[in-house]
């Protein structure tokens, strides 16, 4: 057996080291990574163990990292690029927007950059400003990139090797909320596709549907519907570009409602999207609009607010009544 | 000078010399052997003597001697004050500057009111000699505001998080300065890390290529985070603005009088319509990083207790003394100062107030925006429906 319980931090951790014993191109690089083990320890040990070519403290300029993880890619090798923080990737969405996006389209699919860019995002560890953004829409947006959230240690670890494994680039979004929330981890088990979404529990009265951090608020809300008599699906998504429309659809088919919950904001965001496709997918079925909760169109709030800002078990219910009230 | 050349080598030797780190940048030496030892302007050695520099000769009273020891006093027991907060937990963060006493009052202490400043997120003394009210510098480190003061009312910007931006809005700020005809000087502080981002870069190349008088003052505390200043940079920073096209210098950051002076001379000549200079004053981060940071993963102890000596207070406490420029009644008077300080610290953090709720949606926009008047709306009802169950 080889399951073992450890927080989905570790299991990141875990996840890189079995990538890089198994692929001498897979590189770690970033602000912190090395000696300190990144801010958030995730790549704790790694260059004690590769040495410092495999894992690459750089200097503190983000633009950098990832031009030059592009470059390196090019060359051969498969960056793992930590930003040490949300908010502080923008100075890097250039180099990501620009160039990593579309290089792959504008060679006619003759060069690949199979760069993965880890993002510990949005909050609930009281950080002060630029700490606890969601900018995942901004990259879901964009065309040539592929983003993905885990929400359990299980397929933090599956995910991020798989992350390394696509020829794509993948924004590896890690809801740094969770990191020391323990889970299951079968090192020996045989993980589904990196982009299919997965039910995280079966209802038949509504769907919630959410990824990374927000997917623990939505099974703590089903638990807590459960008692009042509501039986709520929860889909995690686990992937926001592309989306498994198809798992959702079917989840939407059977319930006939749906609420999409992420801490981003809600407009312009992933649920926007969502919405409007099952809207179009799901309309003879669905029994209400579908409804969002998220962020307020504001900027992050201090820490002392926010709790308030980020959809917790009464917002999500709040929509659920809302929703079955159609 | 002999005193300077000892100390420019002493210094240069421990940071390319020291643990194992330093292998790693020992083994490619060659690109910086080639550059000039570096000069460390100083006036004030860390025995308390008062040497000479030929460029920049200052001359205190004994009262701006006293008064240059009060703000490091005042500024490091504020610091102090801050980090025991966190510790208690009345702060989410702190980010302290023990150690960068000299760096900031000398630079600060050189600026005229109508001047303009661009911190960093350390800049906590030089916020003292701007006259921001240091109680105002902790609501965004105890979570409950991103800034806590008016930038106009002190020539003193917020403190910005994003590593050099605010570099970028300094060199434009002072071109705005010039082009009023105003003869003012801005000062955008940045630490040894920052000097690599790109927003770094760029500022430096506006501000040469537009003669803005804006004063670049890098704290090169050694360390950025975990990564020593050897990981930004194959040569020291000051010596990278003639790349640019405008003066460098490097400044012994713990001397007090010594940055000063070189503040001085370098607002002095960005008024004068010069143009702008990069400062790069040289000192130490003694305590972590921030509260969150764990030095020992990276950092000898050995390192710092070799800073200690160069302790930017004791030295000029030594001198005072030495000199009889500061009697026992003054000293006291300082330590009474500093223990009321703390008290009102202490005090206005723990009763520093939540903000409101709606808050959330004030000053998004300043012309308003109907979306936020829509979810501050919607966002109200929804409370509105527990009020029953959760008066207050
Ligand atoms: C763009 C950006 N990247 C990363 C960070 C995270 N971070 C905060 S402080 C810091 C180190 C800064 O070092 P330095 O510029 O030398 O200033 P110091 O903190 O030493 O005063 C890092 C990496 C950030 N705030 N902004």
């Amino acid at each position: 057996m080889a399951a073992t319980k450890m927080p989905l931090a570790k299991a990141l951790n875990e996840s890189l080291r079995k990538a890089m014993e198994d692929n001498p191109k897979v590189l770690v690089m970033g602000e912190d990574v090395g000696k300190l083990g990144g801010v958030f320890r995730i790549t704790d040990g790694l260059q004690k163990d590769f040495g410092e070519d495999r894992v690459i403290d750089t200097p503190l300029a983000e633009s950098g990292i990832i031009g030059t993880a592009i470059g390196l890619a090019l060359r051969g090798y498969r960056p793992v690029a930590e930003i040490q923080f949300d908010g502080f990737v923008f100075p890097a969405y250039d180099q990501i927007v620009t160039q990593l996006a579309k290089m792959h389209a504008r060679a006619l699919g003759k060069v690949k950059v199979p760069v993965v860019i880890r993002i510990p995002y949005a909050g609930g560890i009281g950080a002060v400003e630029h700490h606890s953004e969601s900018p995942e829409a901004l990259f879901a947006h964009v065309a040539g990139l592929k983003c993905v959230s885990p929400s359990n240690s299980s397929d933090a670890y599956w995910m991020m090797q798989q992350a390394i494994e696509s020829d794509d680039p993948v924004i590896f979004f890690e809801p740094k909320r969770r990191y020391w929330d323990k889970g299951e981890v079968d090192t020996a088990a045989i993980p589904g596709p990196l982009h299919t979404a997965r039910v995280a529990r079966q209802g038949g009265d509504l769907t919630l549907a959410a990824y990374g951090p927000m997917v623990k608020t939505c099974l703590e809300a089903a638990t807590a519907a459960a008692d009042e008599g509501r039986s709520l699906e929860v889909v995690d998504l686990r992937s926001m570009s592309p989306i498994d429309f198809d798992t959702l659809q079917r989840s939407v088919e059977k319930t006939g409602r749906l609420v999409v919950v992420h801490e981003a904001p809600v407009f312009l965001g992933t649920g926007s999207e969502i919405a409007a496709r099952i809207t179009e997918r799901c309309f003879y079925h669905l029994e209400a609009p579908v409804l969002r909760v998220g962020g307020f169109h504001a900027p992050y709030p201090p820490a002392r607010l926010e709790d308030e800002y980020l959809p917790g078990l009464d917002r999500v219910l709040d929509a659920v009544d809302r929703a079955l009230a159609y | 000078m002999t005193v300077e050349g000892t100390a420019a080598r002493s210094t240069t030797r421990r940071s390319g010399g020291t643990g194992k780190r330093a292998s790693a940048a020992r083994k490619k030496k060659t690109a910086t052997s080639a550059t000039a030892e570096p000069e460390l302007v100083q006036l004030l050695t860390p025995q308390g003597e008062r040497v000479e520099h030929p460029d920049y000769a200052i001359d205190p009273t004994p009262e701006e001697l006293r008064g240059l020891y009060r703000d490091m006093m005042l500024t490091r027991r504020f610091d102090a004050e801050a980090t025991a907060l966190q510790r208690q937990g009345e702060l989410g963060l702190w980010a302290s500057l023990l150690g960068q006493e000299a760096a900031q009052i000398g630079s600060a202490r050189a600026l005229h009111d109508d001047d303009y400043v661009f911190p960093t997120y350390r800049e906590h003394g030089v916020a003292w000699v701007r006259g921001v009210d240091p109680t105002n510098l902790l609501g965004m480190f105890r979570g409950v505001n991103h800034g806590g003061w008016d930038p106009n009312s002190n020539n003193f910007h917020l403190y910005t998080i994003v590593i050099g931006s605010q570099t970028l809005h300094a060199t434009g700020y002072a071109m705005g300065v010039a082009k009023d005809g105003a003869d003012s000087a801005v000062v955008a502080y940045f630490g040894d890390g920052a000097s690599s981002q790109g927003d770094v870069a760029e500022a430096f190349t506006f501000a040469a290529v537009y003669n803005a008088p804006v004063v670049f003052f890098c704290q090169n505390n050694q360390w950025a985070i975990s990564e020593p200043a050897e990981r930004q940079s194959r040569v020291p920073i000051y010596q990278r603005a003639a790349g640019f096209g405008f003066p460098g210098v490097r400044v012994d950051g713990n001397d007090v009088l010594a940055c000063l002076a070189v503040t001085k001379a370098a607002v002095e000549r960005a008024r004068s319509g010069q143009g702008p200079m990069l400062v790069e004053a040289f000192t130490y981060r003694m305590g972590a990083h921030t509260t969150s940071d764990d030095p020992t993963k990276y950092r000898r102890d050995e390192e710092r207790e070799a800073w200690e000596a160069k302790d930017p207070i004791l030295r000029l406490r030594t001198l005072l003394e030495k000199e009889k420029l500061a009697d026992k009644a003054f000293l006291d008077a300082v330590d009474e100062e500093s223990d009321a300080l703390a008290k009102r610290v202490r005090d206005a953090v723990r009763t520093m107030p939540n903000p409101d709720t709606m808050a959330i949606f004030e000053h998004v926009y300043a012309d308003g925006h109907a979306l936020v008047d829509e979810e501050r709306a919607q966002y109200a009802e929804y409370l509105a429906s527990f009020e029953p169950e959760e008066a207050k």
